[in-house]
């Protein structure tokens, strides 16, 4: 399957493994069409998990990771991109409908849009927060003060 | 209110032909609380008379920044966060983290560990499933059940109490194998518990199974097909209840669950009465595992041979574990310092949420109550 795939889109993927897990680095843009063939062709029609990771050092400052599952195969893959602060990636809801509470909860956490999602907005933290906690440069103990105030009428959240 | 309406336009709805401010259209708010959601949980419904239109779960109330907080301790140290997730399977939240970072040290716990977290695990399904099943029928009004599984769970936390010391948020499990070995008469114990308990699956069987108003309240109540159940990633006895013959103890073994042989019970039609029938049966089979786990239980060392300084090397590992609620994953990320890069928690509860508002299309208030009970939903999951 790796190999088919290096053998279409040449030098836009990077296939590894670790532990005995296979992993794949796709590029940003080969994202939409990869993810469509893994669910269409290769039979990974169970979204596992989306998240991210923040690597504040890199250049391209965040990991995408898809986690899939083929019931037939009964395989497990990674697939992952790296993108720039502020970029946003394209949505897997057409593909995959468990990727919408996931999604939204990859942007409440990091801030990181997905386009043509059906409902981009916060699920964990209230809306209107400030700020988006699981990046590396938000304080462990960092809250949206202004919002604490407004709307619980305390000081702050400690 | 005129947030929630926007942003309940996304939702496909078959609209009346009349205008859109009808009053036959009502949006009503079961506000974060409430009896019968299981913890924090609001879901604005949109009501035309007594039947649902459309709901949105709006979820956070209980949301404590778990992820965050792992990567600001050493692995050891973020062990017993980990249980407060789903606090009613603590063990199952242990097992999977332990394993995790197990598997990214590169070790394995010795066979008597793992044999006696397959003990634990499944007590533990058993206690999970007894209290979903207490609460359950208690939202749906049967109140008799929730006063037989209760006593019955008090001897399975006894059991946890004599073990590690705690009933609810165990941190049983060490990462490496267990840090206490297991006490004397732990097997005469869990084999009494066993023979105590087994009659007490037909006795909730009995209270329940054949009764016309469980079944008039729960049969087609909440269907949900099988290919929706994949699309939408639950998993789990919903999953299962589907059709789907699909267990991670099975397609992934973990633990040395190969060396036991137990069913997957499966049902047809996806409603809240064959994820009942479905979650009775994995009772029964739990209770297979944990008699033949005993009767095996190997000698040995109960800890692997793990430095005390834990600097995994720098790597990322999914691993998941089938928890009483479905498969809860772990992705965390190693730069090899002593404090993880990154630690995800893959929650069934949050997954298997999304499919509510699919499974109460077209049904009755009332059926929501059901049906958030059928799913098994812990908001301390959910949230993190």
């Amino acid at each position: 399957m790796i190999a088919k795939f290096k053998s279409t889109y040449g030098s836009g993927i990077e296939p590894l493994t670790y532990a005995g897990q296979n992993y794949m680095v796709v590029d940003r843009s080969l994202i939409p069409e990869i993810l469509q063939a893994m669910r269409n062709e290769e039979q990974f029609d169970y979204c596992v998990d989306i998240t991210a990771v923040h690597y504040p050092k890199r250049e391209k400052q965040f990991d995408v990771v898809w986690v899939l599952y083929s019931f037939s195969r009964n395989e497990r893959i990674r697939v992952k991109a790296q993108i720039f602060d502020g970029e946003s990636i394209l949505s897997s809801v057409p593909i995959w409908a468990a990727a919408n509470w996931l999604e939204r909860e990859v942007f409440d956490m990091f801030g990181i849009k997905f386009d043509e999602h059906p409902d981009m907005k916060r699920i964990l933290l209230p809306e209107g927060w400030k700020g988006h906690p699981l990046r590396k440069d938000y304080g462990i103990l960092q809250q949206d003060n202004e919002w604490v105030q407004i709307n619980l009428g305390i000081e702050s959240g400690q | 209110m005129t947030d929630s309406n926007s942003s309940l336009s996304h939702l496909d709805l078959e609209t009346p032909e009349k205008p859109f401010l009808d009053a036959n259209e009502l949006v009503i708010n079961m506000g974060p609380q409430h009896p019968a959601t299981h913890g924090v949980l609001r879901v604005i419904l949109r009501l035309d008379g007594e039947k649902v239109l459309g709901l949105e779960c709006v979820i956070g109330y209980l949301h404590r920044g778990v992820e965050k907080i792992g990567e600001h301790r050493t692995y050891t140290m973020f062990n017993p966060y980990v249980d407060r997730m789903d606090y009613v399977a603590a063990v199952s939240n242990g097992l999977g983290y332990c394993e995790t970072v197990e598997k990214l040290l590169h070790v394995e716990a010795p066979p008597r560990a793992q044999y006696v977290r397959v003990i634990l695990a499944e007590l533990n399904r058993l206690a999970s499933h007894q209290l979903w099943l207490g609460t359950h029928a208690l939202d749906i009004g049967a109140i008799t059940p929730l006063f037989y599984t209760f006593r019955d769970r008090e001897e399975i936390l006894k059991i946890y109490e004599k073990y590690c010391g705690a009933r609810l948020t165990t941190h049983a499990f060490r990462i490496g194998g267990l840090q206490y070995e297991t006490y004397n008469g732990f097997e005469r114990e869990v084999k009494n518990f066993l023979s105590f308990f087994r009659p007490k699956i037909d006795e909730y069987e009995e209270l329940l199974t054949t009764n016309r108003i469980w079944v008039e309240r729960t049969k087609n109540v909440g269907i949900i097909s099988a290919k929706d159940c994949i699309a939408l990633g639950v998993t789990g006895p919903v999953l299962r209840a589907s059709g789907v013959k699909w267990d991670l103890r099975k397609a992934q073994p973990y633990a040395n669950y190969k060396n036991f042989d137990f069913d997957i019970p499966t049902c047809q039609n996806g409603d809240t009465y064959d994820r009942y029938l479905v979650r009775m049966a994995e009772m029964r089979q739990s209770v297979r595992i944990i008699e033949q786990a005993v009767e095996g239980l190997p000698e040995g060392p109960v800890m692997a041979k793990v430095p005390k300084v834990m600097k995994p090397p720098a790597g990322e590992i999914y691993h998941s574990i089938e928890a009483p609620k479905g498969e809860l994953g772990y992705f965390i990320v190693s730069d090899g310092s002593t404090q993880p890069y990154r630690v995800r928690v893959r929650p069934p509860s949050f997954v298997n949420l999304q499919a509510l508002d699919l499974m109460c299309r077209g049904q009755l208030v009332a059926d929501v109550i059901a049906v958030i009970g059928t799913l098994d939903i812990v908001l301390g999951e959910v949230d993190r």
